[in-house]
């Protein structure tokens, strides 16, 4: 909590120019935490809105029956893209831009540890996601097999499959690089007094997901490598006729995929975490036991992949031991629920925007793990695998869990990083309109699924109409609702407002409110202590 | 253009009719889904009223402990706020409350696994079967060979029945819409049917959400499930796994049917497949075998490359004038058999006769006057070896 920071880092901004470049080069050669944060964020706002596009041409397609707009091999490719681009492009980047950004501030650290692999793993993305994105122009189009590239499907796609899998193969490259500064960091750089068992949230769940991604992150390079030489090189790893097995590429692939998507939600509890205490002004309740819940769900998220392959066949054993570990897993995620909701109670709660976001996660959330808890259950998931209920199950896990939960970040950060608070009833409007168009679009999944309409489907039988025009509709507006974030928002944010203080919320802990907004281009460069 | 504008108008128009409250005069499916259904498709198996009271024990639960969970947090957001003047109090934690809060859940989560337990062990067991059936899923349509018990032998082929001019917007939808085919699947009632799936290119997924069942179909593998349908009727299903741009367009029917009426399908089955076997060794003229041609284009063709031959640019590739239906035969005998890229291999779904046929109707077809414009199923037979 040193004050000479403040002095100092305006001093420093003149005095060492060399340290703070501009122009071009302060981009391409970033290496300071804030600025390659800024820089995720942005990367992956543009996918978040380059992924979205590609859903709104799927809900145009579904919104009625028939197929009005694309040939079904296109169909397939959007469907495909969607869902590399979101889950590669968009959700993964912006919790590394949060990790960037917050970790040092939290911990008192003045950069991460490996400041230049630290810009080798962001400016890997553009070039990846241009790969990927581009694949859509070359003959065949892009690859169509599903975000999961399922063998042998995808020996039969074109060279916009090969293009996809090495932009895969350089996303992964940078998540590993990124995942490895954020351990070292974490592990080594925290003020003195700051033991890990009173770190930030935020921060504990960061350093468990870096370890998630580095031990798994290789797996799915090798899967997509062993695809890229079955289809090239003569292999046979996925080929029956070759001696393969196809279904030893679903048993990699999960391997990755099942901790891919706590990966994806551990980032969003920490935040999470951080924002409730702040706004209840009132600690987080059970701090240990949220640790310990968020190393089980770290620790189990090995041992379930293979509920993802519930009807591939796979004999009565596993099936029962992949449907207890699966159930398993809900303990400790209503555990944090319960911890969450334990901080709210007996608090003294206001509902700023970033609360909102917050609070709003829990409920949508929450419903996501019903819905997962109910496809645990290896007899209903028969009857629903390969359905729309799959897809609302994850699509409220995934958008009004960790999309919610960036959002709820930005709401409580921002004038951190920009130095104006945003407008707080645009950001309301941001959030009921996002609430409510969210759930009319993927609410009905629910029923189209229960009935027994498949997923990835380019056409549907007439019965199914309602509740895909329904879906449509919301599709539409959820979209417009974060168009409406970038333009009324964000942007105002960034060019001026209310100024923010250092602490702009009451209620709000951490070494991060110790520092101005918007927070000098070096901070910490004397560690703090921390009582 | 004609896109936008035809969906332009289709919006406008479902958008009117939504307003209206009449649904677009659809009504529900017999044996598949219903309009606005909520729910499971209503159980046929006994197997299916178990997954259906599974999940009628799941939302019970879930739905409990939604009412308890955000009744609690919803409280508090009205009484614990600042704007009431409610005070924040101190306390962070508390383990006896951390352990009644993991052992309840854990002990919820025994109650909904075993019911569940019984229920996989018993979608497990396909012994005993009274007929076993082979589904056999391809790029894009279903073969079912009948290997044992009553009908053993029966095979045919099981194809979307719904035309291209509905799916394209061009005519009416039909009742069935997407889930009726040419040859649906024939079982008695209250007998145990084992099926047996298996692929010949890339994974499927055959499921009947009337039977609770639902099975992968692997090249190269063997699985199996099974059911007893304990109603006589008509039921539908889909194929389950991305397999290619027409997966949408490879339902599954399945007739349950008295054990008499079933005797009566496997001596029609019978007959007719002895009577319309093809003999490889005809000699067939050119008219003839082209019109035959037509047929088998237009149920396995037509889909990529298109009824006017002129496929989908930088897709399928056109036959309209394309070098191999122009040149020599070999070449296009051998693409028909062995396959090429997306196109899949014919050889194990159509007879000689059928890829003779659409052979010779290409190379008389569009603009194409081939030299040598008629290939004799004998000489497909041949190329085979």
């Amino acid at each position: 909590m040193s004050t000479m920071d403040h002095a100092h880092g305006h001093a420093d901004d003149h005095a060492h120019d060399y340290h703070h470049p501009h122009g071009w080069r302060r981009w391409l050669y970033a290496t300071n935490h804030k600025d390659i944060g800024t820089l995720y964020l942005w990367f992956s706002f543009a996918m978040l809105l380059t992924g979205g596009v590609l859903a709104l041409g799927i809900r145009a397609e579904l919104f009625m029956p028939g197929l009005q707009l694309f040939q079904p091999e296109f169909f397939n490719q959007l469907t495909t893209m969607h869902g590399l681009i979101m889950v590669f492009g968009a959700i993964m980047p912006a919790f590394v831009g949060f990790a960037n950004w917050m970790i040092p501030l939290q911990i008192g650290a003045a950069d991460m540890a490996f400041a230049r692999m630290n810009n080798f793993s962001f400016w890997l993305l553009p070039p990846a996601a241009i790969l990927l994105v581009t694949s859509f122009l070359v003959p065949g189009g892009a690859t169509a097999a599903g975000w999961t590239l399922y063998a042998p499907l995808s020996t039969q796609m074109g060279i916009g499959m090969d293009m996809g899998i090495f932009a895969m193969h350089i996303m992964g490259a940078s998540s590993i690089m990124g995942s490895i500064n954020i351990v070292t960091t974490v592990l080594n750089m925290r003020a003195p007094g700051m033991t890990l068992m009173k770190m930030p949230m935020f921060a504990w769940t960061w350093l468990i997901t870096a370890y998630l991604l580095i031990a798994v992150m290789p797996v799915l390079a090798g899967a997509i490598t062993m695809t890229l030489t079955d289809r090239h090189f003569g292999t046979s790893f996925f080929n029956a006729a070759g001696g393969g097995d196809p279904v030893m590429y679903q048993h990699i692939f999960w391997f990755f995929g099942h901790p891919e998507v706590y990966i994806m939600i551990l980032p969003a509890f920490g935040i999470v975490s951080q924002i409730i205490p702040a706004f209840a002004r009132k600690p987080l309740f059970g701090y240990e036991s949220m640790v310990y819940a968020t190393s089980s769900i770290a620790i189990l998220s090995f041992i379930v992949w293979a509920h993802h392959m519930f009807a591939t066949g796979m004999p009565v054993t596993s099936q029962l031991f992949f449907m207890y570990a699966t159930m398993l897993i809900a303990v400790p995620t209503g555990v944090k629920v319960f911890n969450w909701i334990a901080t709210m109670w007996q608090g003294s709660m206001t509902f700023e925007t970033p609360m909102l976001w917050a609070v709003g996660f829990i409920f949508v959330f929450t419903m996501g793990g019903f819905t997962g808890l109910i496809l645990a259950i290896t007899p209903v998931d028969i009857q629903l695998q390969d359905t729309y209920y799959v897809v609302a199950h994850f699509h409220y896990v995934l958008v009004a869990g960790s999309l919610f939960a960036l959002f709820a970040g930005f709401y409580y950060w921002g004038p951190k990083w920009t130095g104006f608070m945003y407008n707080e009833t645009r950001g309301k409007i941001h959030f009921w309109a996002s609430l409510a168009t969210f759930n009319v679009t993927f609410f009905p999944m629910h029923f189209l699924g229960l009935a027994g309409m498949p997923r990835r489907y380019a056409d549907y039988a007439a019965q199914f109409t309602d509740f895909n025009m329904i879906a449509s509709i919301g599709a539409f507006g959820f979209g417009l609702s974060q168009v409406y974030f970038l333009f009324f928002v964000v942007l105002p944010s960034i060019r001026g407002g209310e100024k923010a203080a250092d602490k702009p919320w009451d209620g709000a802990e951490g070494l991060e409110w110790t520092v101005p907004s918007p927070a000098p281009f070096h901070t910490f460069e004397t560690p703090p202590t921390f009582k | 253009m004609k896109h936008a504008k035809h969906l332009l108008s289709s919006l406008l128009m479902a958008t009117g009719l939504l307003m209206s409250g009449s649904s677009l005069a659809v009504n529900d499916m017999t044996g598949g889904p219903a309009v606005h259904q909520l729910n499971f498709q209503s159980p046929v198996t006994a197997i299916a009223a178990d997954i259906y009271e599974l999940h009628v024990w799941m939302m019970v639960i879930c739905g409990v402990i939604f009412v308890a969970v955000f009744g609690v947090m919803f409280y508090s957001i009205l009484k614990h706020r600042k704007s009431v003047g409610h005070k924040a109090a101190n306390f962070h934690e508390s383990t006896t409350v951390e352990i009644a809060w993991t052992v309840v859940p854990f002990i919820i989560v025994i109650l909904m696994a075993l019911p569940a337990t019984k229920t996989v062990v018993a979608m497990k067991d396909t012994s005993n079967a009274d007929i076993t059936i082979k589904a056999t899923g391809m790029q894009w349509k279903w073969g079912y060979d009948y290997l044992k018990g009553e009908g053993e032998g029966v095979a045919f082929l099981s194809a979307l029945a719904t035309p291209r001019e509905q799916v394209r917007g061009e005519a009416a939808k039909g009742e069935n819409y997407l889930l009726e085919v040419d040859h649906p699947l024939v079982v008695p009632v209250n007998k145990k049917i084992r099926i047996v799936t298996t692929a010949n290119d890339v994974i499927h997924a055959w499921g009947v959400p009337a039977f609770g069942v639902k099975q992968d179909a692997i090249p190269g593998f063997v699985r199996d499930t099974w059911f007893k349908a304990e109603k006589i009727g008509t039921y539908r299903g889909n194929c389950y796994e991305l397999c290619g741009k027409e997966h949408a367009f490879m339902p599954i029917v399945v007739k349950v049917v008295s054990e008499q009426d079933y005797a009566t399908w496997v001596v029609q089955q019978k007959t007719a497949m002895a009577s319309s076997s093809d003999d490889p060794n005809k000699t067939w003229a050119v008219a003839d075998l082209a019109a035959r041609g037509e047929k088998v284009y237009a149920a396995n063709c037509v889909a990529c490359h298109q009824a006017t031959g002129k496929g989908v640019p930088g897709a399928f590739p056109a036959l309209d004038g394309s070098q191999v239906v122009n040149g020599m035969q070999d070449g296009q005998i051998a693409i028909m058999l062995n396959g090429k890229n997306a196109m899949p291999a014919w050889k194990a779904t159509l007879s000689d006769t059928e890829i003779a046929a659409v052979i010779t109707y290409t190379r008389n077809s569009w603009n194409n006057k081939a030299s040598d414009n008629i290939v004799q199923p004998a000489e497909v037979l041949a190329a085979r070896k």
